[in-house]
This record gives C-alpha cells, structure tokens and sequence, in this order.
C-alpha cells in the first residue's frame, strides 16, 4: 500500500517539481500556502494535469506522461477531502455520504452508509442538512464520504484550519483513529507547524515547488537540511516538550 | 368570454406551453455549454441567441422568414420534401415565441450553472461520477431555483411575444390570432370593450408570472 508520485508543473511562473513516495503511513506535506502542496494533491486525484510525470498507488498507473496514461479523477481510487470540505448543501448528510458509494448495489450501498454513519458517530444526524451539522460534524461526514468506497489513499487538504483550537485537536485525533481503524495511507496538507509535527509519521517539506527535506517529524526538527526548514520549524515553540512526551528530548542540546 | 377570446387565450397557452418547453429543453443545454466549456467562437455563439432579445422583433420576424419561409434555406427544403411549410400555422408562432424567449434562458441558467461552487463539482467527480451524473445530480439541483425562474420568464415572454409572431404567423383570426394580435386587431378595428378584457386579463397573467419569476430567483440555496 502506498503512493509514488512524480510531478513537474509549469503555471504562470510558478514551477512545481515533486517526486516522493510513501508506504502505509501518514505523510505530511508542510509548507507555506503557495509551496505546491495542495496542487499536488490535485494533480495526484486528477483534477488538474501535470505537464509531465508519474502517479501510482499499489502497481497501478493513474498517471504517466510517457506512456499517455491518464485517467479521469473517476477512475481514480483516491478518497479526496476539499479544504472547504465541499458537503452537498442540498444533499442531507446521509445522501452526501452515500453519494461517494457509486457503483455499489441499492442494498450494499445503504449498508455501507449506515455503518459509516455508525463509525463517524453521526446517528440521528441522517435527515439534517450540512448547514444544520456543527462544524465537527461536517469534517467526520465530508472523511466518511471520502472513505466510504474504501480508497487506497486518503488525501486531505487543510481540512481542520478553519476551526478553533480544541476543534482541531480533536479532529487530529479522529484521523489517526480513521488511519488505524480503515489502516489506510493517510496524506495530509497543512501549514501548520504543531499538526505537521504531531501527525506525521513522515513529513516531506515543500518550499517554492519543490519539495526541500523529507524525514521523521524528529529528523527534520534536529536536522534542518537548510535555513528556510529552520525558519519553518522553529516556529513551534512547545515542540521540544512534544519531543519529551515521545522520550526524545535527550537529543536536543 | 366569447368565443374569439377564448381561443386567443387557449391559443396563447398552447403556444407559450409548446415554445417554453423546447426552450427550457435548448436553453439550459445551450446555458450549459456556455457556462462549462470553453471553445472557440463561445461568446459569439452566446451574442448570435442573445441577439433577439434586443432586435425588434420585426428583425427577428424577418431573419425567421429568410429561413424558414417557404423560399428560405431551411423552409425550401422542408417545402419540397413534404409540400408543407410553417408559415401562417400556429407551429410559426410556437417558433418566434421559441427563438425570442430563448434568450432569457440562457442568460439565467448560464448565470446559475457558472455560480455552482467548482469544488462541489470536483467533488463529485473525485467520488466517482460522471459528468453527465454530476450534472443530473449536483449542479442542476443547485441551479434550479435559477432555471425554474428563467422558465416562468420564458413562459410570459412566450405569452406576450407580437412582432415576430406578426411575421411568420400572420394574424389569421381562428388561427394564429394569439392574444397580442386579437388586442391588436381589436383595437385598430375599435372594439375597445373585447380589447380591455384582454388587456387586463394579459397584465395580470404576466404580473403573476414575474412575481412567481422573482420569488424562485431570490430564494437560490
């Protein structure tokens, strides 16, 4: 299980070029806003072109520039979650979860639903409206219909930075619930330094389109490859005790 | 009522009903490709069926004859095949209804396909779906109200259409006189009391039709 990705982009002056791969774990790709991070993930769920490159996940090819592959997002078995999480609003919260179990049977489809309502503790919340759920609510159905038809990979896009902090570390710990449950490789973008720290079982640094460091949470915070990695990093303050907590601290001097 | 009112109403209905449901057929097709595709010549196709809106409509009455009359590129055809032609049926005032009411679909369901959130659509189709099911299900769903607004003003301009009616129609009475032209050959011929009728029961219909039109468009989800 995992992903490899290889992409080189060119829009008005700005120049994406990424290769990485990863395994079943949960990658970060941390950087400022305008590092590339989220047009990769559009380009690896194939709503936007690469101008040359490799998208794979488990031996099959959904992208290769060489060969002229390119299949259409729907061909794509990525379950994908919008920065603004893109609910239906004039789907109710069963419909929105059920409408990502395309191509199943009427009876397995309701199934499916219903156990993903059970699993994302959204029961009596069925016949509500998006704009009727809180804003917790609305994160754990835009994950259960990203997940419902069991992709290979879940990609997230800055889901949890427009909620306030109790919030967020609430919704950090249901992804690393979802990740261990469906045991499904999880990509997560951000730009926030605590979330990339905390989540990642790997991180890959993005900076101006490429990606500038790639390690363990640990690696990279005491070894910064280069000063902009320094800047980014160091901009968390509480990191060393967090580093304590996982019995680390012994390293930093 | 008498009975020459009556059959202007009804044949007034049947028109509009006719002309709206082919242009809400086109127009939202037409609104589609426009607001979701890009191609050459897109804005100029959008001018060449907005055009009617602002032509008087003896221009547009006059384009149709070019085409469809029985000399006409189109009406030629059909008058050698089939020995039939529309000018002077109530098929002709279907059309002119059809071609000058058009306009105000496109303008509406365009303007509610482009405002559809392209993140919803990308959605859409990252889950899985086709295009033609995430048209079905999600952006005409979200243009609705919008559309069924542009219907509603559709369906009074069909009602209310006169000189390019006049044209390819004519203004045969028993045949192809719709209200617009009974109120006008009433009034020409001084039967101020029919004409009223008509008159008031004409603006109230459409009064009707633009509350209708306005209280669908204002309540877009």
């Amino acid at each position: 299980m995992g992903l490899e990705v290889r992409l080189k982009k060119r829009v008005n002056g700005f120049t994406l070029d990424v290769e990485w791969n990863m395994d079943n774990e949960i990658v970060v790709l941390f950087g400022y806003s305008g590092a590339g991070k989220s047009m990769t993930l559009q380009m690896v769920t194939g709503l936007m072109r690469p101008d040359e490159g490799y998208i794979a996940s488990n031996g099959k090819i959904f992208f290769d520039s060489s060969k002229d592959i390119d299949l259409p997002p729907q061909g794509r078995p990525f379950g994908y979650v919008f920065q603004d999480l893109a609910l239906f609003p004039h789907m109710t919260v069963k419909e929105n979860i059920q409408y990502g179990a395309n191509g199943m049977d009427r009876t397995e489809r309701h199934k499916k639903t219903m156990e993903m309502i059970r699993a994302f503790h959204l029961d009596g919340l069925e016949d509500r409206l998006p704009r009727e759920v809180s804003g917790g609510q609305k994160q754990r159905i835009a994950i259960a219909r990203a997940l419902i038809r069991r992709p290979d990979v879940l990609l997230l896009d800055e889901p949890f930075s427009a909620l306030d902090n109790p919030l967020r570390l609430e919704m950090r710990g249901l992804l690393k619930e979802v990740r261990s449950e469906f045991n499904i490789p999880v990509v997560l973008v951000t730009h926030d330094i605590t979330e990339a720290l905390t989540m990642a079982d790997r991180l890959i640094v993005y900076s101006g389109g490429k990606a500038v460091q790639t390690g363990t949470p640990e690696e990279i915070y005491l070894n910064p490859a280069t000063d902009e990695v320094v800047r980014l990093v160091h901009t968390m303050p509480e990191y060393p005790e967090f580093l304590h907590s996982f019995g680390l601290s012994s390293k930093i001097s | 009522m008498d009975n020459s009112t009556l059959f202007s109403l009804r044949l007034s209905l049947q028109v509009a009903a006719v002309a709206t449901f082919f242009v809400v057929l086109a127009g939202t097709c037409i609104a589609y490709f426009l607001a979701r595709r890009e191609f050459k010549g897109k804005e100029l196709i959008d001018i060449l069926f907005t055009l009617p809106l602002v032509l008087p409509p003896t221009v547009t009455g006059y384009y149709l004859i070019i085409i469809f009359g029985r000399n006409g590129y189109i009406g030629r055809l059909i008058y050698e095949w089939t020995g039939w032609t529309i000018m002077f049926t109530w098929y002709a005032a279907v059309l002119a209804s059809f071609v000058v009411a058009l306009p105000l679909m496109i303008k509406t369901s365009r303007a509610a396909i482009e405002s559809v959130d392209k993140n919803l659509i990308n959605a859409s189709y990252t889950l899985g779906h086709s295009e033609f099911e995430t048209t079905l299900k999600v952006i005409l769903p979200l243009a609705k109200r919008s559309i069924i607004a542009g219907t509603v003003l559709s369906f009074a301009r069909a009602m209310g259409e006169f000189g390019a009616t006049l044209m390819i129609a004519g203004n045969i009475p028993g045949k192809t006189d719709t209200m617009p032209l009974a109120i006008y050959s009433l009034a020409s011929s001084g039967e101020g009391a029919k004409a009223n009728a008509m008159v008031v029961l004409l603006t109230v219909m459409s009064g009707v039709f633009l509350y209708l039109a306005n209280r669908y468009s204002r309540r877009i989800v």
